[in-house]
């Protein structure tokens, strides 16, 4: 097959592409050129685009650069900005794989004659009842599925995912040993457009106007005050201004609009249910349950919680912390192996509706 | 990919003339010296680097005291702006189609950015009224106007006698400088040296070797060095000179000028085959800049619901090298700003195709890239959102 290999310069994407080549494919690797502005790494991570050109040469694969920070501005970091306006917690690598690393990279390589896109993603794709789905990776530590949970059954149909079936430490062997440069780079951890010195509260506040917000107790009682309701998220416990001592406090709601923040202790964050918004299942088109018993992973590196899918939301089993509202919520068989369904976590009816 | 690629993208680089290597070679083997020792190795260097300024005067029409050679194109660019600002005090001004080499230079030191009209040209008025403005005291004094003689991007020729005349009778005390790199090919450089006071040069452009250019000082000591050091070219440019460089820059430069008469028809016709194949097998093609006001080898063209990241993928596999606006550092494209102040909407810009030709383009060439170019561009239209 002819794969279009996105290649980050990180080591998984770079193994990936050697995975690609071993296993007979034509490969062309592509770094995406999505923030155009300060980053940890230098200018358009500049850093970044020539380990993985390097990479490719050391393959000897061609590789491209695809400029896609428009459509990064409109997909992934205006409603990034636009989600903290309104309280929520987004999570923009989601909607980067989403508008950007799927969707723009599919679109591409289709116009360029490709077969098929691959990423250095750990998570596999498998055949379940004749339908594909995304499924967790061999390295449980690692597992990414969470985060590539959104692809369709026509994007699985033509999306790889070489590493998916190798633990972290075996990617780190097979790149030392084919001597590739980047064996031994670490892990990208944070949102590549946050930069360790400004951190969110810099890049946020270049492009919105901070408001104040009454930091309130359960009771309703004022307990403090924060500068930037904004930064302020569900189950926060420090930067509140509260004085210490106490229990412990955590953020169990945000009202943007009144500008109130509520703290409650332990009991106050639990919540019977998650309501979901945005609801896409995998096997769609097909009829898939709208009841039932399910898994569910609520962060990216969350563990699973169980609860029964009803509907719009999912009852839990036993009460669990409350879901950031913007969070991704994505539903597992009860093998835990296999993505069902993603949804966004929405803003509960009522706060603390378990009280 | 087919045989050999089809190069069309002379304006990026151009592949060096057989001459100029061999011109070359001795002075990366055994003639080696620094021209500036005192025996007989260094007088040998010496006497190369002189018969090479020589040359490129007698092409530019310059006195060889004029002629600088520094490490490139945009080494002269800058070391035009930022030094003559440094000496000068006052501000640069320049069009907003020049190339970053002059732009960013221009930027950095707070200069001013003037508009160009529909085909990249200078816009005379507004520049008369940022001059005007200048010399009424409203702005500080223009110490340098810098315009390209023809543009890298759309290939347009600016009258820069024009803009000189201009300059001369508003701004008395203002240095002239033309970015002329895209030139040599095209135009006579001595119709353009009479009227400028500074002018850049690039080798890589005309068949001779990247990291040497040329920048033509006509008045001495009004431009501060961007290098300081062992004072070697007059004291303009400090460091060993590039030896082999500048005797394979002037060998190019000569053969570029000797063979221009022949070289501007032959390529004329064969650009205008180009465009008009490609005009009339596809629809929604326009010329960006019409003929009348462009270089014989910019076949510069703005396809219409096509993404120009995509299309150049597809003529590469197809043996076909061809550019669109400059790539940043990273090797993505970028949005042309060349284009953009040009007043080209997006959905023009966004398909900006640059076909450049020149001293190794021939017929076989056009024939593949209107093979190559047609479908590749249906290909894109018909995946469009």
């Amino acid at each position: 097959m002819k794969v279009l290999c996105a290649m980050s310069g990180g080591v998984d994407s770079s193994v990936a592409a050697l995975e690609l080549l071993q296993a007979g494919h034509e490969v062309v690797g592509v770094t995406m050129r999505l923030w155009g502005g300060a980053s940890d790494t230098g200018c358009c991570s500049i850093a970044d685009v020539d380990d993985a050109r390097r990479v490719a040469q050391q393959l000897g694969i061609d590789h491209v650069v695809f400029n896609f920070t428009d459509e990064f501005d409109a997909h992934v970091v205006n409603p990034y900005v636009q989600a903290h306006t309104r309280g929520d917690t987004p999570n923009p690598c989601i909607e980067c794989n989403r508008h950007l690393k799927f969707s723009r990279l599919f679109e591409r390589a289709d116009v360029l004659g490709f077969d098929a896109v691959a990423t250095g993603h750990h998570a596999r794709i498998v055949l379940h009842d004749g339908l594909r789905y995304v499924a967790r990776g061999a390295d449980a530590a690692k597992d990414q599925s969470y985060v590539v949970h959104m692809l369709s059954q026509a994007d699985l149909a033509r999306t790889l995912f070489p590493v998916g079936h190798l633990t972290k430490a075996e990617v780190r062997e097979r790149a030392a040993a084919a001597g590739l440069r980047t064996a031994a780079k670490p892990d990208s951890q944070d949102v590549c457009f946050i930069t360790h010195t400004g951190g969110r509260e810099t890049f946020l506040g270049d492009r919105i106007t901070f408001r104040p917000a009454t930091v309130v107790d359960t009771t309703g009682a004022t307990v403090g005050q924060v500068e930037a309701v904004e930064l302020v998220t569900v189950g926060q416990r420090r930067g509140l201004g509260l004085p210490g001592g106490g229990p412990k406090r955590y953020v169990v709601d945000v009202d943007v609009d009144r500008q109130v923040v509520v703290v409650g202790d332990d009991a106050d964050q639990l919540d019977a249910e998650v309501a979901l918004g945005d609801l896409v299942w995998a096997a769609d088109p097909v009829a898939h349950p709208v009841e039932g018993p399910v898994l569910v992973q609520c962060s990216a590196h969350g563990a699973p919680r169980s609860g029964r899918l009803a509907g719009d939301r999912v009852v839990w089993d036993e009460p669990q912390r409350r879901v950031a509202p913007g969070q991704s919520v994505v539903l597992y068989d009860l093998t835990d192996t296999r993505v069902l369904a993603g949804a966004v976590a929405t803003r509960p009816i009522r706060p603390s509706a378990h009280r | 990919m087919i045989g050999r690629p089809t190069y069309l993208d002379h304006a990026a680089s151009t592949p060096m003339r057989r001459e100029a290597i061999e011109a070359m070679l001795p002075f990366l083997d055994q003639q080696f010296a620094n021209p500036s020792g005192s025996h007989r190795f260094a007088r040998q260097a010496r006497a190369a680097l002189d018969e090479a300024r020589d040359t490129v005067a007698g092409v530019v029409g310059c006195l060889p005291g004029e002629v600088v050679f520094t490490g490139g194109g945009t080494e002269a660019d800058n070391t035009a702006v930022l030094g003559t600002v440094a000496r000068q005090g006052g501000q640069a001004v320049c069009s907003a189609a020049e190339h970053h080499a002059v732009l960013h230079a221009v930027e950095q030191v707070g200069g001013t950015v003037v508009g160009v009209d529909a085909v990249g040209r200078i816009d005379l008025a507004e520049l008369e009224q940022v001059l005007r403005r200048a010399a009424d005291g409203a702005a500080p004094p223009v110490a340098l106007v810098s315009v390209m003689a023809v543009n890298n991007e759309v290939g347009s020729v600016t009258d820069v006698a024009a803009v000189a005349a201009l300059v001369r009778r508003l701004a008395p005390t203002a240095l002239v400088h033309t970015d002329a790199v895209q030139a040599p090919s095209w135009v006579d450089l001595r119709t353009i040296t009479p009227h400028v006071d500074l002018l850049s040069l690039s080798g890589h452009k005309f068949g001779g070797p990247k990291g040497i250019g040329v920048m033509v000082v006509r008045r001495p000591g009004a431009v501060a060095p961007l290098l300081v050091g062992g004072g070697q070219e007059r004291e303009q440019r400090s460091g060993t000179q590039n030896v082999a460089g500048a005797v394979a820059l002037a060998e190019a430069l000569r053969l570029t000028d000797a063979e221009r008469v022949d070289e501007v028809p032959r390529l004329t016709a064969l650009r205008d085959t180009l465009v008009d194949r490609l005009v009339d097998a596809l629809p929604d093609v326009r010329e960006t800049v019409d003929r009348a006001h462009k270089v014989a080898g910019s076949a510069h063209v703005c396809i219409r619901g096509v993404e120009n990241e995509a299309l150049l993928f597809l003529l590469d596999e197809g043996g076909v090298c061809a550019s669109a606006a400059s790539a940043c550092s990273a090797g993505a494209m970028e949005p042309s700003h060349v284009l953009a102040a040009m007043g080209v909407p997006r959905e023009w810009s966004a398909g900006a195709l640059r076909l450049t030709l020149g001293h190794s383009t021939t017929a076989d060439d056009i024939d593949r890239a209107v093979e190559v170019v047609v479908p590749a561009v249906q290909r894109v239209r018909s995946f469009a959102r």
